[in-house]
């Protein structure tokens, strides 16, 4: 199990914050990845594994109305 | 008094007065206009009220207070429509500074209303030597109000034969006020339409001169039914003319640190736009794919939060349709953010005005995804055709395609039809219908008649005059205190149910919208957190209508590292542009102001306006409940339609077994959670902002607030238990 944006998630194996994003559906451009408090650049996104008890934070940077 | 035309003016009353003078962003004084008695006063601003209020919304709340009783109805003579500045509005040099902010009592709420604005009118307001413009009774025949800033000049004339639709009458008051083109760009006029004579959606349309384009373009005054009060007293249009704007027209205190924060953030602006909002690009309606993506998009009365066809009214339409890369764009001198976009030659297929090749300012968001996706039609071509006869009829877009969508369900209910319609086939989707009906509302004839009356009142004539079921309709019925909800679906956001519930106007996302924070983001999940952000959000917000600001230029773009510097609500508070505020209102007044201090002086304003909703016999818990369809799934095919979601948090949070439910029972079981959430919530948010359990501010707040004066100490005692 991880923890996504402090909810519970089912972890899999092999899964990167890329692979994470998509199934999130998180497709919002502007969002910033923290795993465990790490920040983590986009460009990391594809090589970035995600472990077993992960806290990972996605958070959108939209303003809204 | 249009194209020479002298038979169809009347001049009913002229004044003088000495042009202003704008000593650090005020000029403590204010222009009152009593159309009844054609009378025109200069009158002052207290210096106790401007201690208190600071300005704009708050002093239009404070003056309308005054001139109304808990009694006076929005079309009574004693009500007002009173137009504000700000100590900050009208710089240029800092993007986002042109609005005016408009305070009337409503048709839709029967309370007090406010609404911000773009165009020129404001700044031009101020820098003619009024903080204030306050217009009070009703006219007898139509008039046209001028003020000549430059000549310190009223002048009240009556007119006959014109029609109040704001396309062509604005061009033609553009040609009859400006001695020549370049005198064009120091016009800024207010009009309204036939729209707002017949429902009680009406706005305001502003103007400014596009330069570039050479063509008047207008931004609205939406909520509420302004217009729908303007037209009551008869005014045609206000047109305000002032030349000679410039970096010093504020008089300001300390002009480095204005050209400081402007600095920084334009630069921002140039820089980072195209990688995180492009507002620049198409606007507001930048929100369409996102909505869409993350379920917040309401798609048929809101009973869904996206939809397979919603990429024919996408981001990348947009980008087609707008003509890129105007200057003209802005709304304000000086505005880097240029988010008023226009679709160019648009061709009208209905109307008075079929066949015509127009520019439709917009869309914006909120007109898009309420005709697109809450209505059902998805086509960029019908939606351009309402967002422009809206606008042209001077009726508000997100009201009329609230209570649309509300018809539809309601057609597709069996609650409505054919012959209750007089014809109309209200079914999700039907364009030609839809369009039909915002000709009728605007005209007040057939069902038009009945739907311009906005849904509250509708739902009333369902239940009374056809049977209708009143608690579904309370249901779907997507309006609290009187007003439209505006286009977001809140289902999954219960910080954004109260950021709509609990706000002080109605369900407008103004005051506050949490969404993303709190669906997505998951950073407030205690009702404590949620009361903190229902608090503080609404607040800051407040503060750019006293000032006399705009909130676009305050988290649409943000520093890059603003997410790494700061976590949490911290960062969504965008420090470094609060510390932009900061020096902004003191740059401009010359008073040293803390973040802290900028939200005490929003608190006043705030507590006063819910104070006002109570003088005025609402402002209570009850009149902050939302409709069910707000919170959650009303009927069977909604919940099916995220049935995953709903089971597993049936199971997960609430712990009920859903082995062997119905759907039916799953609905209850959700909405009886769903509804207790709600009320803890509100208990949450009424401890935090210092009103009592019944959504009544206490009356230590008041006094904490200085707003203790005889008449609220008298009225907060009544609601003490």
């Amino acid at each position: 199990m991880i923890k996504v944006n402090g909810r519970d998630k089912e972890w899999e194996e092999n899964i990167t914050v890329d692979l994470l994003l998509e199934k999130c559906k998180y497709t919002f451009p502007l969002i910033m990845v923290k795993v465990n408090g790490k920040y983590i650049s986009k460009e990391k996104y594809k090589d970035t594994l995600i472990m077993n008890g992960d806290d990972v934070q996605v958070i959108h940077s939209i303003a809204g109305g | 008094m249009v194209e020479g035309n002298k038979e169809n003016q009347k001049l009913l009353i002229s004044f003088e007065f000495e042009p202003g003078k704008v000593e650090k962003g005020y000029t403590d004084r204010r222009l009152y206009i009593n159309l009844s008695e054609n009378k025109i006063e200069e009158k002052s601003i207290d210096r106790e009220v401007k201690e208190t209020f600071t300005g704009g919304r708050g002093y239009g709340i404070w003056y309308l207070w005054d001139a109304v009783s808990s009694k006076t109805k929005w079309n009574d003579p004693e009500n007002e429509i009173i137009f504000c500045t700000g100590p900050i509005c009208g710089v240029t040099q800092y993007s986002g500074t042109g609005k005016t902010h408009v305070v009337t009592l409503s048709p839709e709420t029967g309370t007090v209303n406010d609404n911000n604005v773009g165009g020129y009118l404001a700044p031009f307001l101020k820098f003619s030597g009024w903080d204030l413009l306050e217009i009070q009774g009703k006219a007898k025949e139509d008039v046209v109000i001028f003020i000549d800033g430059n000549k310190g000049k009223v002048i009240i004339e009556e007119v006959q034969g014109l029609n109040s639709d704001t396309y062509l009458l604005i061009e033609k008051l553009t040609e009859r006020y400006a001695d020549d083109e370049k005198d064009k760009r120091n016009l800024s006029i207010v009009s309204s339409g036939r729209g707002a004579e017949n429902t009680n959606l009406g706005i305001l349309n502003v103007t400014w001169y596009d330069v570039r384009r050479r063509k008047v373009r207008i931004k609205q005054a939406g909520r509420g039914g302004t217009g729908s009060v303007f037209r009551d007293k008869k005014i045609l249009a206000i047109v305000i003319k002032y030349a000679g704007v410039n970096a010093g027209s504020n008089n300001a205190a300390y002009p480095e640190l204005i050209t400081e924060a402007g600095r920084r953030l334009t630069k921002e602006i140039l820089g980072l736009d195209h990688v995180q909002n492009g507002m620049r690009e198409i606007g507001t309606v930048n929100l369409l794919d996102h909505m869409q993506n993350y379920h917040c998009l309401p798609v048929h009365n809101f009973k869904f939060g996206s939809h397979p066809d919603a990429f024919k009214i996408g981001n990348k339409v947009w980008h087609r349709r707008m003509t890129q890369n105007q200057a003209g764009d802005s709304c304000w001198m000086g505005c880097a953010m240029r988010c008023s976009h226009a679709v160019d030659e648009f061709e009208l297929i209905t109307g008075p005005l079929k066949g015509e090749k127009v520019l439709v300012d917009g869309p914006e968001y909120e007109t898009t995804a309420g005709f697109g996706g809450n209505c059902g039609c998805f086509d960029p071509d019908f939606i351009l055709e309402a967002n422009f006869y809206c606008d042209n009829y001077g009726i508000d877009t997100i009201g009329v395609s609230t209570t649309m969508a509300f018809l539809m369900e309601c057609y597709e209910n069996n609650i409505l039809n054919k012959e209750i319609t007089e014809g109309l086939e209200l079914n999700f989707g039907n364009k030609k219908a839809a369009l039909e009906l915002i000709h009728q509302m605007a005209e007040g004839k057939g069902f038009g008649k009945i739907a311009g009356l906005g849904i509250r009142q509708i739902k009333k004539i369902l239940v009374e005059k056809y049977g209708a079921d009143a608690k579904f309709l309370q249901d779907i019925g997507m309006e609290c205190k009187g007003m439209e909800f505006s286009e977001y679906v809140t289902k999954e956001s219960l910080a954004q149910q109260g950021g709509y519930g609990i706000a002080n106007k109605g369900p407008q996302h103004d005051e506050s919208w949490l969404i993303f924070m709190d669906q997505v983001n998951n950073q407030i999940p205690t009702f404590e957190d949620k009361a903190e952000a229902l608090h503080y959000f609404p607040l800051f917000r407040t503060w750019f209508s006293i000032v006399g600001l705009c909130k676009l230029p305050w988290n649409d773009i943000e520093p890059e590292d603003n997410k790494k510097k700061y976590h949490g609500m911290e960062a969504a508070k965008v420090p470094e542009h609060v510390e932009n505020y900061c020096w902004l209102f003191e740059g401009v007044t010359g008073k040293h102001i803390s973040p802290e201090e900028l939200i005490l002086q929003s608190e006043r304003v705030h507590n006063l306006q819910r104070l006002f909703n109570l003088k005025m016999g609402f402002g209570t818990r009850k009149h902050d409940i939302i409709p069910y369809r707000a919170m959650g799934p009303v009927t069977v095919e909604e919940y099916e339609s995220r049935e995953e979601l709903y089971n597993q948090q049936l199971q997960e949070i609430i712990h009920f077994d859903i082995k062997n439910k119905t759907t039916e029972e799953k609905v209850k079981a959700l909405r009886d959670y769903r509804e207790e959430q709600y009320q803890k919530l509100c208990d949450a948010v009424y401890k935090r902002r210092g009103w009592d359990s019944n959504g009544v501010p206490t009356l230590e707040n008041i006094k904490k607030l200085k707003i203790d004066f005889p008449e609220v100490v008298e009225l907060v005692k009544k609601y003490q238990s």
